[in-house]
C-alpha cells in the first residue's frame, strides 16, 4: 500500500494509523509535524509547486519502499494557511519488522524536508512576515541517507 | 518559447507567478538564463542577483544551476525548500 496525498485539509491521524495496522505486518511507525506556536507566530503559508509537488512526494515513497521492506506507507503533505496547532505533515509506515518501519519513516521525514517543493512562509501578529530560510542541517542529514547501505 | 515559474520570495520580489521567455540560445544553461534575467534590474535584481541562494528544476525535476536547459519545457527557480 502506497498512499501519498498533497491536500489542503486537515486528515485523521487515527484513521492512517488504522490503515497501516490492518496491513497485518505487526510494526507501524509514524511522525506528524505540527505548527509551532510562540513569538507571536499566528500562521504559517505553505507555498508548493503543484506541477512536481505530488510526483516528487511519489517518488521519495518509491525511494523508500526500495530500500526497506515495507508493507505500506502513508504520506500527507497540506498546504494553505496554518496556524499555530494545526498539523502539516504525516508519514507513517508499517513492517514486519521495527527497525524498518522507524528507518524509513526517519528518512521519508529527512527527505521531505529538503526534497519537496514546499515553502513556508511566517504570519506574525504585529503584521511582519518571513519566509522561512532553509536549515543546513536539512540538507545534511537527507544527504546522510545517501552514505548508507 | 519556455515557461519560467516562480515560488516564494522569488515569485514576491519579481511580482509575477510564471513567464514566457524566448528560448535560450543552444547550450545555455539555467545560470546563463538566470543572470540575463537579473540583469533586467528591478524586483528580477533583488530575485535572483545572488544566484547561490537559488534552486531550480527542469520539466519538474531537481537539478544544478550549471545544468543545460536543452528542449525543457518548463523552468522552476525558488529558494531552498522548507517543507516537512
Amino acid at each position: 500500500m502506497k498512499r501519498v496525498a498533497v491536500q489542503a485539509g486537515d486528515f485523521d491521524v487515527a484513521a492512517e494509523l488504522a490503515a497501516l495496522e490492518a496491513l497485518g505486518g505487526g510494526g507501524v511507525a509514524s511522525f506528524t509535524g505540527v505548527v509551532r506556536g510562540g513569538g507571536g507566530l499566528i500562521a504559517l503559508e505553505l507555498e508548493h509547486y503543484p506541477a512536481m509537488t505530488k510526483v516528487q512526494v511519489d517518488r521519495i515513497c518509491d525511494e523508500a519502499m526500495a530500500r526497506w521492506p515495507l508493507l505500506g506507507l502513508s504520506v500527507i503533505h497540506r498546504f494553505g494557511r496554518l496556524e499555530p496547532g494545526a498539523r502539516i505533515v504525516f508519514v507513517g509506515t508499517a513492517s514486519r519488522h521495527r527497525t524498518a518501519a522507524l528507518e524509513s519513516c526517519a528518512f521519508l521525514i529527512d527527505w521531505l524536508k529538503s526534497e519537496a517543493p514546499f515553502w513556508k512562509k511566517e504570519h506574525f501578529a504585529d503584521g511582519a512576515t518571513g519566509w522561512v530560510e532553509a536549515r543546513v542541517e536539512d540538507e545534511v542529514k537527507a544527504k546522510g541517507w545517501n552514505g548508507q547501505d | 518559447m519556455l515557461t519560467i515559474v516562480y515560488f516564494a520570495w522569488v515569485r514576491e520580489r519579481i511580482g509575477l507567478d510564471e513567464e514566457q521567455v524566448a528560448r535560450p540560445e543552444l547550450g545555455a544553461t539555467v545560470a546563463d538564463l538566470v543572470a540575463g534575467l537579473a540583469a533586467r534590474g528591478g524586483g528580477y535584481a533583488e530575485a535572483l542577483g545572488d544566484a547561490t541562494r537559488l534552486r531550480a528544476a527542469l520539466d519538474q525535476r531537481f537539478v544544478g544551476l550549471d545544468t543545460v536547459i536543452g528542449d525543457a519545457r518548463e523552468l522552476a527557480l525558488f529558494p531552498p525548500v522548507t517543507g516537512g
